[in-house]
């Protein structure tokens, strides 16, 4: 067997084995650059891995030979591996920055536990996306969680300890919900593997131990995805976690909460079952709606510019429910694309504070007083990432609403498209607030601000670039996600 | 809780026979009740009881932090390796039968065993760390 067919494993195991080996390495000199090779190595096997699925079509890997339903199996198909592509790559792009970004954040001999933690974040959230067995995404679950409220309560600022035990409250809650409705399942279907749950899902419809199921990892999901009203956590958990944290966070944690409920309701449980006999959609869309004026109106009065990119988070999330919830291939494709692209912007948003933070020490609006000037780099990505927010033409975050309207308007609610544009006109004001300090105020004489240094200041650049990129040449992001849609059995 | 004779003596006597449970439920986890999880508590229960008889600062020199939280690590690495090795072997992830290409039975044997003996230390490790953590708090 060549090393190819076992790249499913080693997309887990390789970061898996980085984190306890990072952990026995005493200097975090050396630390540092073993992560960043780590998670580089990652990225090109989930590069791979998204080149054998577009080319040879899903892939199953049985773990330990144990060939499904008995044993785990991993399954690549175009949606976990767009997801795939997304989490280890803001892990590639974020983690050579980590050591500028955390150095004023992190004490020095915490720094290579933070490496430890943020890798095993990264193992379980991977592990999430490829697995094909739902207790091993339970397992993989508690990985991803227990490691990011370590790394939440890793931040600089006292207030971080609470917001973090706040995040591991809320968060075991949502991820024992998810592991009770696992269990209703495995009581009913005998199996964990989810093709073969599928499958014998279909003759159980009507059951109310399944529908209950349904109901529990609906909500568990929700919480971890920080869908409007279960989003109280994330709002401090990112102001208070170190910068690069919360942008590796805000770019992937909620958007591996957004798969779990795109796996299961139309996977699982089938589009069928949830949309005609749970009414999915009548859950998801007003939440999702309520969710994106509620996220926007608060981001607007917030004087912390990184827990206005929290609540601005609440509100895209609010898309990316409304988005599942149309349960039409438009929707859908709006849904995945949505989840990627927002990655993208808000990784790009999260590391302009990162910058901002290490040069001036907050990031506050007095802060960003005549930055426009101080450091034009990072206040021009700010304002494209900021554009794609908004939804402006030849960004990114154009093409997921452009994809949501067609959805919403294919599914004959066109109240819903028109809700989704005006509370796009909302972002522009939390948006265009900021641009106005940095760019028409004049900067306070008595304090010398540098441009951020090259190695935070290349993540954010890339980041940026790729919002233009990937809203331009549309084929990957949207063409991948016609894929998955089609492969989840939702046909235009 | 030094001063306590009976205590003292008591559990002088029981933690060298709780160590060996703790090897004896490790070992005999493939075929009985047991295994690494359960073999990992009891061995740091036996360090657990040290401390809260004789004092966390006896029990931290005779098994240091920096050992404690090698053991954290040591035995997920132990735990990959194998998986790293049935890759070289030609098995899949974590297939023990590849560890011995005679006999795959046995190999599944050795496979298991050594990737309980991972789990085992990584739990004595991180639970030791936890006490020690919340015990030195406490201390000062």
């Amino acid at each position: 067997m060549s090393i190819v067919e076992h790249l499913p494993a080693l997309q887990v195991a390789v970061p898996l084995l980085a984190a306890p080996l990072c952990a026995m390495m005493i200097r975090p000199s050396i630390a540092w650059p073993f992560a960043v090779l780590a998670s580089w190595i990652t990225f090109a096997i989930s590069v791979a891995l998204m080149d054998q699925v577009l080319t040879h079509g899903t892939i199953v890997y049985n773990m330990g030979g144990w060939s499904p339903p008995w044993g785990i199996s991993y399954v690549i198909d175009p949606l976990n591996a767009l997801l795939l592509l997304l989490v280890s790559g803001m892990a590639a792009i974020i983690m050579p920055g980590v050591r500028l970004g955390i150095g004023v954040e992190v004490t020095f001999r915490a720094q290579r536990l933070f490496f430890t933690v943020a890798l095993l974040s990264l193992t379980g959230m991977l592990g999430i996306v490829i697995t094909g067995d739902a207790f091993n995404l339970y397992v993989f679950l508690e990985i991803s969680s227990l490691s990011s409220y370590a790394l939440v309560a890793m931040g600089a600022d006292r207030r971080a300890s609470k917001a973090a035990f706040n995040y591991l409250i809320q968060g075991t809650i949502g991820a024992t919900f998810i592991l009770i409705g696992i269990g209703l399942v495995y009581m009913m279907t005998g199996t964990l593997n989810m093709a073969d749950m599928a499958d014998r899902l279909t003759d159980l419809h009507g059951s109310a131990t399944i529908q209950a199921a349904f109901a529990f990892i609906l909500v568990g999901a929700g919480i971890k995805f920080a869908m409007f009203p279960a989003h109280a956590w994330m709002p401090n958990a990112y102001t208070y976690a170190p910068s690069l944290v919360s942008a590796f966070f805000g770019a992937t944690a909620t958007k591996v909460g957004a798969y779990i409920l795109i796996r299961f309701i139309y996977n699982v449980f089938g589009a069928e079952f949830a949309f005609d006999e749970m009414h999915v959609g009548w859950v998801l869309i007003p939440l999702g709606l309520a969710g994106a004026f509620v996220g926007s109106l608060v981001a607007i009065w917030q004087d912390d510019l990184k827990r206005m990119l929290a609540y601005s988070s609440v509100a895209q999330i609010g898309y990316v429910a409304a988005a599942i919830g149309l349960g039409n291939h438009d929707g859908l494709i709006a849904a995945i694309v949505h989840v990627f692209n927002h990655g993208l912007m808000k990784g790009a948003l999260f590391l302009v504070m990162a910058c901002v933070i290490l040069r001036l020490g907050k990031a506050d609006m007095t802060s960003f007083r005549g930055l426009g000037k101080r450091m034009p780099v990072t206040m021009g990505c700010f304002v494209v990432a900021g554009l794609s927010m908004i939804g402006v033409p030849f960004t990114v975050g154009f093409i997921s609403k452009w994809y949501l309207i067609l959805g919403a308007l294919d599914a004959g609610m066109w109240p819903v498209a028109v809700l989704i544009v005006m509370s796009s006109l909302l972002s522009i004001i939390y948006i265009w607030r900021v641009v106005e300090v940095a760019y028409f105020s004049d900067p306070p004489d008595d304090v010398k601000v540098q441009e951020a240094p090259a190695m935070l200041l290349v993540p954010t650049l890339i980041l940026t670039v790729l919002c233009i990129a990937f809203g331009v040449a549309t084929k990957i992001t949207v063409g991948v996600a016609g894929l998955a849609a089609t492969s989840l059995g939702v046909y235009p | 809780m030094s001063e306590h004779l009976i205590v003292r003596i008591v559990s002088k006597m029981l933690i060298p026979f709780i160590l060996l449970f703790a090897l004896y439920v490790q070992m005999h986890g493939d075929y009985g009740p047991g295994g690494g999880f359960q073999a990992g508590v009891i061995f740091a229960t036996a360090f657990i009881i040290y401390a809260i008889v004789f004092g966390v600062k006896r029990t931290i020199r005779v098994l240091p932090l920096t050992v404690v939280t090698a053991m954290v690590s040591l035995g997920l690495i132990l735990y990959a390796m194998v998986g790293f090795v049935s890759l070289a072997a030609g098995g899949t992830f974590l297939d023990y039968g590849a560890l011995d290409s005679h006999d795959p039975v046995h190999g599944q044997h050795l496979g298991i065993i050594i990737i309980e003996l991972g789990v085992g230390i990584t739990v004595a490790g991180v639970l030791t760390a936890v006490f020690y953590t919340f015990a030195e708090r406490w201390q000062k």
